[in-house]
């Protein structure tokens, strides 16, 4: 398979001047969500594979994450006083690879190896073959209880740095999670905020005909978190949201991010049989359109 | 004055969890870095000093082994060199894939500490064994492998372990042993001790076994049968020039383990010799369930008692089986 060059053409955002003001940072984040969305939709249909239904559900919250919260970048990705943030849906590797891309840390050519033999950009991360992933993931429940260590490393070293980890919210399934929570409660990791990337469907159903998580809110408050909710597609409320936790000091901030599979795509929103189906031709080029660019003309070989 | 000639069973026993603590407050003492991670097993490990030293950096999680190991993967990040300390048979078994995934494949610096392992909580029962652990751990790239024979070997292994950069599984008795080796010990990885000089068979030992196989070795010196002791702490990377010498220059290997049969020392020893110098190896470990009984009887009921050794090598020195 050959890459268009159109398959490698996304632009690199920086991190905005630091008295940029609220809209021009939800611009920026838009306009992020917007490129990496795009880029994602390329790079799953070159590689015939991916999870595009939970990359799409995630994106806004990384482009929020990437772009206006996070304190770190390329030139700081080994900074011990860099932020952290785990991913730990690692099957959404490749929203978390195109983000890293948008925002300089991994080579945008380098998308193009995506899923191939020997590539770093594996279908789950991988933290020592690419910079800016903090934890091998994958295998669900392993990043709250990586989180936490990561929180109290900060903790013991007196440090302000902040750990973020998204978690899948059919993920919360795994008891592992719940044993990290009671030790993020126990430690008061009021510098650690869990993202429930909260688009209520997993695999092959949904989660509440699964195993049900809700009551969430109340789950999460009764294990000592300060619980907030809030539209995961929305920039605004994203960025109010995760740039002001912790919101009670002395507890970890749980973040319901309301979403829906592939979002804004209007055949794969909140449906689930887009967990990990590969756009076709055609929905590859109504997804295009539908994510506001001139209908794709490069040649897919 | 004379020295009176005593035998390896007949020397003080120490527990080498004492070894352990006080070797790892020495360690955090000298190294702000190191802390220790626990579920519950502050008693158990034999921690309560260290919590009392270094209150903020003893994390205890609770009884849970998934969070445990996924905490110290964290903790390694923020620059930590954690020591997580549990019962072997659930840190190793409840969090093998946190092993693999959080510590093991991304290389992460953290020393896992399996306590009381392979039959030392002997009345317990198989579910508290820890005999498949070594098995587990050894299928798992990036791990290295300790399996101390003594307190002075325990204490090298931590300071070795503190000293070096990647994933490090020690086991740390509870069962009490003899003192092996001088006090100015030094591990080595990936190096058998020869702590008997031997020629006819060669006995291939570590941990709690490993004064067994010397006294085994007496036993068989009395018949004439003259016995080569390998101690082999480093399970992963194994010494296989030490094991290919021992194929070569006597009449067989035999393995002896506090660990199933297969797949531990036994089985990278065999693996080794299949490969690099065919020779008849027997293997001496738990070949099921044990049923209930203190560590002492299992062992003994299970051929790794001195005379059970030692019963293996002769049978393989004169029928070469």
């Amino acid at each position: 398979m050959t890459l268009t060059v159109e398959h490698a053409t996304l632009p690199v955002l920086g991190r905005l001047p630091i008295h940029s003001s609220r809209a021009e940072q939800i611009a920026h984040i838009a306009e992020a969500a917007k490129q990496i969305r795009i880029q994602d939709l390329k790079l799953v249909h070159h590689a015939g594979a991916g999870h595009i239904g939970g990359d799409f559900s995630a994106i806004d919250i990384l482009a929020t994450l990437y772009g206006a919260v996070l304190d770190i970048a390329p030139e700081t990705v080994n900074d011990p006083e860099r932020d952290r943030f785990i991913l730990s849906k690692g099957h959404v590797a490749g929203a978390l690879y195109t983000t890293l891309a948008a925002f300089g840390f991994l080579p945008v050519a380098e998308l193009a190896t995506f899923l191939k033999p020997l590539s770093a950009l594996n279908g789950h991360p991988n933290r020592n073959k690419v910079a800016g992933v903090e934890a091998n993931t994958g295998p669900l429940g392993h990043g709250l209880p990586v989180a936490v260590g990561h929180a109290l490393s900060a903790k013991l070293d007196v440090s302000l740095r902040r750990t973020y980890v998204l978690v899948g919210d059919g993920e919360l399934q795994e008891g592992s999670n719940w044993e990290a929570m009671m030790a993020a409660s126990q430690y008061q990791l009021d510098r650690l905020t869990v993202i429930v990337d909260r688009n209520r469907l997993q695999q092959g159903a949904t989660t509440k005909e699964t195993n049900d998580l809700d009551p969430l809110p109340e789950k999460a408050s009764a294990f000592g978190f300060a619980v907030v909710e809030v539209n995961g597609h929305d920039h605004g409320e994203l960025l109010d949201v995760l740039s002001a936790v912790p919101f009670r000091p002395g507890k970890p901030t749980f973040v319901i991010a309301h979403t829906h599979k592939g979002h804004p795509i209007s055949f794969m929103s909140n449906n689930v049989a887009w967990h990990h189906r590969v756009p076709d031709a055609a929905e590859f080029q109504q997804a295009l359109t539908e994510l506001e660019r001139p209908r794709f003309t490069g040649e897919l070989v | 004055m004379t020295l009176v000639h005593t035998s390896i069973a007949d020397q003080p026993r120490y527990d080498c969890r004492d070894a352990y603590v006080e070797t790892l407050a020495e360690l955090a003492h000298a190294d702000h870095r190191i802390v220790g991670v626990v579920n519950d097993s502050v008693g158990s490990s034999k921690l309560n000093s260290f919590r009392k030293a270094f209150p903020d950096r003893l994390i205890n999680v609770g009884i849970a082994e998934q969070d445990m190991v996924g905490v110290a993967s964290g903790l390694a990040n923020g620059g930590r060199i954690p020591f997580v300390s549990a019962a072997s048979c659930f840190l190793t078994g409840r969090a093998l894939e946190q092993i693999k995934a959080d510590v093991a494949y991304s290389n992460t610096n953290v020393k896992l500490c399996g306590m009381s392992p392979g039959v030392a909580y002997g009345e317990l029962g198989p579910t508290h064994h820890s005999i498949e652990d070594i098995a587990w751990l050894r299928a798992i790239s990036n791990m290295t492998i300790i399996v101390p024979a003594d307190p002075i070997e325990t204490a090298a292994a931590l300071r070795w372990a503190a000293a070096s950069d990647g994933p490090v599984f020690i086991r740390v008795s509870r069962m009490s042993v003899p003192k092996i080796y001088p006090e100015d010990y030094e591990f080595e990885l990936g190096k058998a001790i020869t702590v008997r000089e031997g020629n006819d068979v060669t006995l291939i030992s570590n941990g709690t076994v490993l004064w067994r196989a010397l006294a085994a070795a007496e036993r068989l010196a009395e018949e004439g049968i003259s016995a080569r002791v390998l101690s082999m702490p480093s399970v992963k990377p194994l010494d296989t020039d030490a094991v290919v010498a021992a194929a070569r220059e006597t009449a067989g290997i035999v393995t002896a383990e506090e660990a199933v049969a297969g797949g531990g020392l036994g089985g990278a020893v065999a693996e080794t010799v299949v490969q690099q110098h065919p020779a008849r190896v027997s293997i001496l470990g738990f070949p099921e369930f044990a049923p209930t009984g203190s560590a002492g009887y299992l062992l003994d009921r299970y051929g790794l008692s001195p005379a059970g050794i030692a019963d293996a090598a002769r049978k393989l020195v004169t029928t070469g089986t």
